[in-house]
């Protein structure tokens, strides 16, 4: 099958509007004898199940939590991107295009992005029509601060939660449908497969967590929202219960899967203690507008730190290293998210990491501290020479704007960051790779979309800070609203999608074999004892850095332990009562076979561009060495009963409104 | 649309849960300041302002928001306990709850139902007294010139009309008269009507002085007495220790401004005034 | 460390219950509550038993999701932060700790430690949220200056996030630290302003039918609330609703 992006004709700048003004519509006596299945209750998605409701359509939404509220989109923190330009610094639509476009390293798709840019606007006036209390200023106006990888100050914010106040807007919206009964809600239910009749997507098998009963629904078009498969690595900033298999089953039932060896590596996560982690913490990319990263100059200082016999305070200012601020001047410690991963990476590797597995950087506010307190005793004509008080004045300030991060990192590591450095490592976070969707967010499956993280989105190889959940909330609320009702516009007629159709017999059969296997597995291992296993080979052979060798390594071992897994997993209970060991085998089942396929996406991507780093694609400073000539696609897999067997369908890059330049922040 | 329910809603149990106790709170003050009369003041002071309590048709008018406010308070109260037990039907096997609350407010409905017990007490040891039963009137001696014929055994009893109305033990029968007036009859134990008539003349002070007296001194009970009367006290500021500021919360008054006033003014209240109660009996048994 | 748990498991909805002791090694201060229960599922599982189940999901204290009562303590002895945030540094070696579920009749037990807080959200399907359509068609959003310090306060409100730990908490179960962060929200936000006389009937009238206790004013609830929700909103929402009842 061909891939056809669909992508309407005209300029750049028109080309949604143009669209929209000719898609075909559906009258609001006839969208209520259609039903929409969502699956998931994040951004996209919740934004989506409100908006469709709101338009008439007979929605059915379903997530794994106990209410929608708990999606993972919640635990976004800095902020979310808009074009508004109201800090009057020189952002428009096209900056915002243009950033996005960059900043992914040149492996997204135009028009997407450009509409992405466009509708930034009106989710800003959305979300604070809806109640959200994003941050504002004395004035009464709403406030702006400035992100990785851009130089004016676009993103809006709420604090450090953003993403919780914004999802709360969306669950908001829901609820007032779920209110009016045009949302039917069904909490606590995992989807494990979709239903295909006669080409289309009709429904899904859904098993309800609380009874353990296998459930079918119909619908005449199925929306996977799902969010990202970060735990492919088992330790990430995603959720516990954060996972593939919507995206996945969809997946194996014809939708290509693009691009999945995008993945985000966040510099700045609070590092890893020991094996028994089970989740790793964010530290907003907002800190690193006011803190400076940096490890010992001297290897001897860095060994003498890690035994514990040196502090990070001992260390004069000469001996210290501000790698970032060194290698590329012009962003310093605000260069992309890709770039300081690396770059912290490289300086660890080298043996200059601080803490005891040598795996963190320091992030210092001490000089902020200074700045700050300096400038109060100057706007308070106090002494700026008396350092106890700059320090003291400093701190409040630092304490006013990241007054909750402090306290977050303080209660996980048990060190003050006021007086101590903090220590930070690059951690798992995103997936700008995910299900291949047309410009209408529509899979190589009819009538199967796939909005937010869980698509291969609109980031390129890599996401800006504060584009998450711009690209979430314009999917699910400006987006998928259009052009599904192009699709739904010919299934007026259609009529209720029976469930007892042969389809929906076997999806079932299906689901409750895999369910009986683990059951009655009597293997000696627990789920989590693979996942683990899964997450160390990702992670040192797919992670920040990779090679062909590594990548031919890992795809052989992740076979090998996906054999191992049905052999020897251990689930215990029942299958029909509340079983969370069930649920985490189900999804780590396809954990294994995606861990295979993204290995192979990222054996066969070899150049290095933004998140995706090949060690033999860098320049003699290590820098990424991307190939435009040969790699400017997108790389869309096929199923074929095996990861292995993936087959590859390309989706060229066609760049007529930005020329691709080598990306730097130097 | 919801029908709002002041009187059945969760919060508007609460506002009456207020109210009703702010004005018991205010009925303590006034209540407080007759009592230290006991202290303070003459028995006939006293006992006037007794009278005055059981006759003033304002007073009359208050007393009746206060029996309704107690009650209200009391039923109310217990139905939120009830509910409230029932909304958690399984409880902690441990509980820590000290980590995050005070005891009295926690126990409220314990201790609100020992200040009910004592209320109940109170009322029939005096209030029932006062209204009901036969008391003696408030009588003192007096320098009596002696008419002819009459034994000088006399005294003087107190009326609402300021004179004084004089009573003989004549050969054990007792002749009420005045010196104008002539001889009295008596009715209700308590009025005295121009003989042979229906001309009420006045009306003597119950010597309700006189009960509180004996009741806190009584040989036998009065020590009893006097610790059941502290130790309710001591009740009453607990209730009082959470309920005063609890009170203006439940009204919605919650201001970071002025919290400190209110939570101030209620750990005063709620010390002060059962302190100053709490001081009468001990005062009447030990001192007087 | 070694520690013994007294941990609550009951098999379903309609099970009895009962607490159960379970003897742990090999715990370290820097692991999470959390996964030291991991430890003790991992145990249990490798030796063919049901793991015990406790809900949880961000493991970084948004989502709301964990719950448990620890040692008496909603979310266990420290402050501000939920379960998942609660590192075993807080306790010593050789510690017994009670593991108990949110308890609550509007909560009922799913599983051992799991409790379904599905009262929650009916609550707010009755009222909490703003009635405007999602077209985005709405007035630019700079049209509407908001004074800073109430939306400061909308938001300090509105950072609840539902985990249950104050209704739990309450000696009565009442869930007014709940109801009235997102009544204040609103209430205190132009936008919400439009339509606060019905939300705060509805939100309210919602919550009494759910089966939650009444508000005694312990402060219980702020003390114990991982994000430090004022009861000042509860106050707030006390005059909303009169306001709204004599209206």
């Amino acid at each position: 099958m061909a891939l056809d992006n669909k992508i309407p004709q005209g300029s750049i700048s028109s080309k949604w509007t143009d669209y929209k003004d000719h898609i075909k519509l559906v009258n609001p006596a006839n969208k209520r004898n259609i039903d929409v299945i969502i699956v998931g209750t994040g951004l996209a998605g919740g934004s989506a199940a409100a908006t469709l409701a709101e338009l008439g359509y007979s929605v059915k939404a379903f997530c794994y939590q106990d209410s929608p509220r708990r999606a993972h989109s919640i635990a976004a923190q800095g902020g979310i991107n808009a074009a508004k330009n109201y800090a009057g610094d020189g952002d428009s639509i096209y900056r915002l295009f243009y950033d996005t476009v960059k900043g992914g390293d040149y492996r997204a798709r135009e028009a997407n992005v450009h509409r992405l840019a466009e509708v930034s606007v009106n989710i800003i006036d959305q979300c604070v029509a809806q109640g959200v209390p994003l941050a504002r200023e004395y004035g009464g106006l709403l406030d702006n601060r400035s992100f990785g990888g851009t130089q004016v100050s676009r993103t809006f914010y709420a604090k450090g939660q953003t993403g919780q106040q914004l999802l709360l807007g969306a669950y908001s919206a829901m609820n007032r449908q779920i209110g009016r009964g045009k949302i039917k809600m069904y909490n606590r239910h995992e989807m494990l497969d979709l239903v295909i009749v006669n080409g289309k997507a009709r429904g899904i098998i859904a098993r309800n967590l609380v009874t353990g009963e296998i459930e079918r629904h119909s619908a005449h078009a199925v929306v996977i929202a799902t969010g990202g498969y970060g735990n492919v690595f088992f330790l990430s900033t995603n959720a516990m219960g954060s996972n593939v298999t919507a995206a996945w089953k969809a997946h194996k039932r014809g939708a290509y899967f693009a691009n999945p060896c995008y993945t985000q590596i966040h510099p700045t996560c609070i590092p890893v203690t020991g094996d028994h982690q089970s989740k790793l913490t964010l530290m907003s990319e907002s800190l690193r507008n006011d803190g400076r990263i940096w490890v010992p100059k001297k290897l001897e200082d860095a060994q003498a730190i890690r035994e514990g016999k040196k502090k990070p305070t001992d260390l004069a200012e000469e001996d210290r290293d501000y790698y970032l601020e060194r290698r590329y001047p012009s962003f310093g410690n605000l260069v992309p998210r890709d770039v300081a991963s690396r770059a912290a990476k490289e300086r660890c590797d080298a043996g200059f990491g601080v803490n005891a597995t040598g795996e963190a950087v320091y992030l210092d506010f001490a000089a902020a501290i200074d700045r700050y307190g300096k400038e109060q005793a100057r706007i308070h004509h106090l002494d700026e020479n008396d350092s106890k008080l700059v320090y003291d004045l400093g701190q409040k300030v630092v304490e006013n704007k990241y007054g909750n991060l402090f306290q977050m990192y303080y209660k996980i590591v048990d060190e003050d960051p006021y007086k101590t450095p903090m220590m930070i490592y690059p951690a798992v976070h995103y997936t700008m790779g995910g299900v291949w969707v047309d410009y209408n967010l529509m899979t190589t499956v009819e009538g199967c979309y796939c909005i937010g993280e869980a698509n291969f989105s609109d980031h390129g190889a890599n996401r800006l800070g504060a584009s998450a959940l711009m690209q979430g909330l314009a999917d699910g609320y400006f987006v998928l609203p259009y052009t599904i009702g192009d699709y739904l516009a010919d299934d007026i007629r259609t009529g209720k999608i029976s469930t007892d159709l042969p389809e929906f017999v076997e999806a079932e059969n299906n689901v409750r074999s895999m369910i009986d296997h683990f059951m009655n597995n009597k293997g000696t291992h627990s789920v989590d004892y693979f996942h683990k296993k899964l997450g160390k080979i990702m992670w040192n052979k797919v992670g920040m850095a990779r090679n062909e060798q590594g990548l031919n390594e890992a795809m052989d071992e992740i076979a090998a332990l996906r054999e191992d897994f049905y052999k020897n997993v251990r689930v215990s209970g029942t299958a029909d009562s509340f079983n969370q060991e069930l649920e985490k085998a189900l999804r780590v089942a396809d954990f294994l076979e995606l861990g295979e396929l993204f290995a192979k996406d990222a054996l066969q991507r070899e150049e290095s561009c933004g998140g995706h780093f090949r060690e033999e694609h860098q320049s003699e400073e290590g820098e990424a060495e991307r190939d435009d000539e040969n790699f400017s696609y997108v790389a869309a897999w096929e199923y074929k009963g095996n990861p292995r067997e993936a087959v590859l369908h390309k989706e060229p890059l066609v760049y007529e409104n930005i020329k691709m330049v080598t990306r730097s922040y130097k | 649309m919801a029908k709002s329910a002041l009187l059945k809603s969760s919060i508007g149990k609460k506002y009456w849960m207020a109210l009703t106790g702010l004005f018991l709170c205010l009925f303590l003050v006034g209540h407080l300041a007759g009592n230290l009369q006991l202290i303070f003041g003459t028995d006939l002071q006293f006992n006037q302002y007794a009278y005055f309590m059981t006759s003033n048709p304002a007073v009359k008018i208050l007393s009746y928001v206060t029996y309704f406010s107690i009650l209200f308070h009391a039923v109310d109260g217990i139905m939120l306990t009830i509910q409230n037990k029932k909304a958690r039907p399984i409880g902690y096997v441990k509980n820590n709850a000290a980590s995050n609350s005070t005891w009295q407010s926690r126990n409220m409905a314990v201790l609100g139902t020992l200040l009910l017990v004592f209320i109940a007490t109170h009322m029939v040891n005096f209030w029932a007294k006062m209204h009901f039963s036969h008391m003696p009137l408030q009588q003192q001696e007096v320098n009596f010139q002696p008419m002819p014929g009459m034994d000088l055994k006399a005294q003087g009893i107190n009326t609402t009309t300021g004179g004084m109305v004089y009573k003989i033990d004549q050969e054990g029968k007792e002749i009420y008269f005045d010196k104008v007036e002539g001889e009295l009859d008596v009715r209700n134990n308590k009025e005295f009507y121009t003989k042979g008539t229906d001309i009420k003349f006045a009306e003597g002070y119950k010597d309700l002085y006189k009960i509180t007296i004996e009741f806190f001194k009584d040989p036998t009970y009065g020590l009893v007495f006097t610790i059941f009367y502290v130790f309710s006290m001591v009740v009453l500021a607990f209730h009082l220790m959470h309920g005063f500021a609890s009170a203006f919360q439940s009204l919605g008054a919650n201001n970071p401004k002025y919290n400190g006033l209110i939570n101030g003014l209620g750990k005063f209240f709620a010390i002060v005034v059962p302190l100053l109660f709490a001081i009468i009996p001990i005062y009447i048994h030990f001192i007087k | 460390m070694n520690l013994t748990l007294k941990i609550w498991r009951q098999k379903n909805a309609k099970d009895k219950g009962q607490m159960v002791d379970y003897k742990i090694g090999g715990i370290e201060p820097d692991m999470s509550f959390l996964e030291m229960l991991d430890v003790l599922n991992n145990e249990l599982v490798e030796k063919g038993d049901d793991p015990v189940a406790f809900d949880h999901d961000c493991r970084e204290g948004i989502c709301g999701m964990c719950s448990l009562f620890i040692n008496g303590e909603a979310h266990g002895p420290d402050r501000g932060i939920t379960t998942c945030q609660l590192h075993m540094r807080k306790f010593k070696d050789g510690d017994t700790i009670y593991i108990e579920p949110f308890r609550a009749k509007a909560f009922p037990v799913i599983k051992d430690l799991v409790v379904d807080r599905g009262s929650f959200d009916r609550i707010q399907h009755a009222g909490g949220f703003v009635s405007v359509n999602t077209s985005g068609n709405t007035q630019d959003a700079n049209a509407l200056p908001i004074r800073k310090d109430n939306a400061d306060k909308a938001f300090d409100a509105a950072t609840c996030i539902g985990c249950g730990a104050c209704v739990a908490t309450c000696k009565n179960s009442s869930a007014m630290l709940f109801v009235s962060a997102k009544v204040s929200q609103f209430a205190l936000l132009p936008q919400g302003r439009v339509e606060a006389t019905e939300r705060v009937l509805n939100m309210v009238e919602a919550m009494d039918n759910e089966g939650f206790g009444n508000c005694t004013n312990t402060g219980a609830c702020e003390v114990e609330c991982p994000k430090g929700i004022s009861l000042e909103n509860i106050a707030r929402m006390n005059r909303e609703y009169f306001a709204a009842s004599v209206k």
